[in-house]
């Protein structure tokens, strides 16, 4: 990159001010007020709402593999899932998930 | 209330922050590699993963800067992929939202997408859990997560261009995404918010980055909440 330092500086800034700010939004401002029983609702799926939008593009279309589909990922994330869902386990779908990434490139590359 | 439970909590919290070392440790030193291999020096690598502790963005924020973006475009692209950490934010008031401002803003701070989801997966299954536990439950799972992220970009930074392609370590994202998402899979409102998701992202991937993901999210919201409210109604 050809930036100057200052400008690298006030980016990190910034971004660490703006990041803050977002954590902090509700939960810093709105404090102990009740929120109404519609948003609580819908506010219990953020979690289920929010993680397969992030992962589904980067299993589909790796930048790894500059977009094109790659079956050792596929896979790696099919066995992360599936031992995510079995076991209620982060660990075992964290191993799974790595083993069969790395076992899947060696055998296929 | 005594201050044993508060302790127990962290250390319950501790305990389920442990597995992330395994993926933190990996996505930290990229971080740390792609930072220097883009020009950043260590300072700007560690103040990026100290002040922002928030990896996709400052993944956007790199890549941005490597393209020589513009300075406002750069701050508007990574700030949208943190919004999710908006909604965050609002899904732990009701458990949160009576605690000390300083802790409120603590856990602000400490808010990753590892220390959410595990927290909101403990509030909801304990509904007796007092605010203080909560708190302390929530510093215990990002105990071993954020020094290690600190570390880790470290590590990864010194080492810079030594660490090579075959380790994919890119991959250490989604899986860490995954491993979240896979216990909350138990219910069918949650299922169907799930699936949702995925396929909205999919379809928005075309737009700026973090727009996507939070269109699609907020289908899923709506989604869920109307599947939950109709199996309700129809038990």
């Amino acid at each position: 990159m050809t930036m100057p330092d200052a400008t690298i500086w006030l980016i990190i800034l910034g971004l660490a001010v703006g990041t803050f700010l977002l954590r902090f939004s509700f939960l810093g401002l709105l404090g102990d007020t009740p929120l109404p029983g519609w948003i609580r609702r819908l506010l219990r799926f953020t979690p289920v709402a929010v993680f397969p939008a992030i992962v589904a593009p980067l299993v589909v279309f790796p930048a790894a593999t500059d977009g094109s589909p790659d079956p050792s990922r596929a896979a790696a994330a099919l066995v992360a899932l599936a031992l995510a869902v079995a076991f209620r386990s982060v660990l075992a779908a964290l191993a799974g998930g790595a083993a069969t990434l790395y076992l899947m490139l060696w055998l296929i590359g | 209330m005594p201050a044993s439970t508060a302790k127990s909590n962290f250390w319950a919290g501790f305990t389920q922050g442990l597995p992330f070392i395994f993926v933190i440790a990996p996505f930290g030193a990229l971080f740390g590699v792609v930072g220097t291999e883009a020009g950043l020096d260590i300072p700007q690598v560690m103040a990026f993963t100290v002040l922002v502790i928030a990896g996709a963005a400052q993944f956007t924020a790199v890549q941005l800067m490597t393209d020589n973006a513009p300075v406002i475009l750069i701050l508007a692209a990574a700030l949208m992929v943190n919004l999710r950490m908006a909604m965050y934010s609002a899904a732990l008031v009701p458990y949160l939202g009576a605690a000390p401002l300083w802790q409120r803003a603590l856990v602000a701070y400490l808010n990753v997408d590892q220390c959410y989801a595990c927290a909101a997966a403990r509030y909801e299954a304990r509904p007796g859990m007092t605010v203080r536990e909560r708190v302390a439950f929530f510093l215990g799972v990002a105990a071993p997560v954020a020094p290690l992220w600190y570390v880790a970009t470290w590590v990864g930074a010194t080492l810079g261009a030594t660490v090579p392609e075959a380790w994919a370590l890119d991959f250490a994202l989604p899986i860490t995404f995954i491993a979240l998402l896979g216990p909350l899979l138990r219910t069918v409102p949650n299922i169907a918010a799930a699936l949702v998701s995925a396929a909205m992202a999919l379809v928005l991937r075309g737009l700026p980055p973090g727009i996507g993901l939070i269109l699609a999210a907020a289908c899923a919201l709506v989604t869920g909440a109307l599947v939950e409210i109709w199996l309700e109604r129809r038990a």
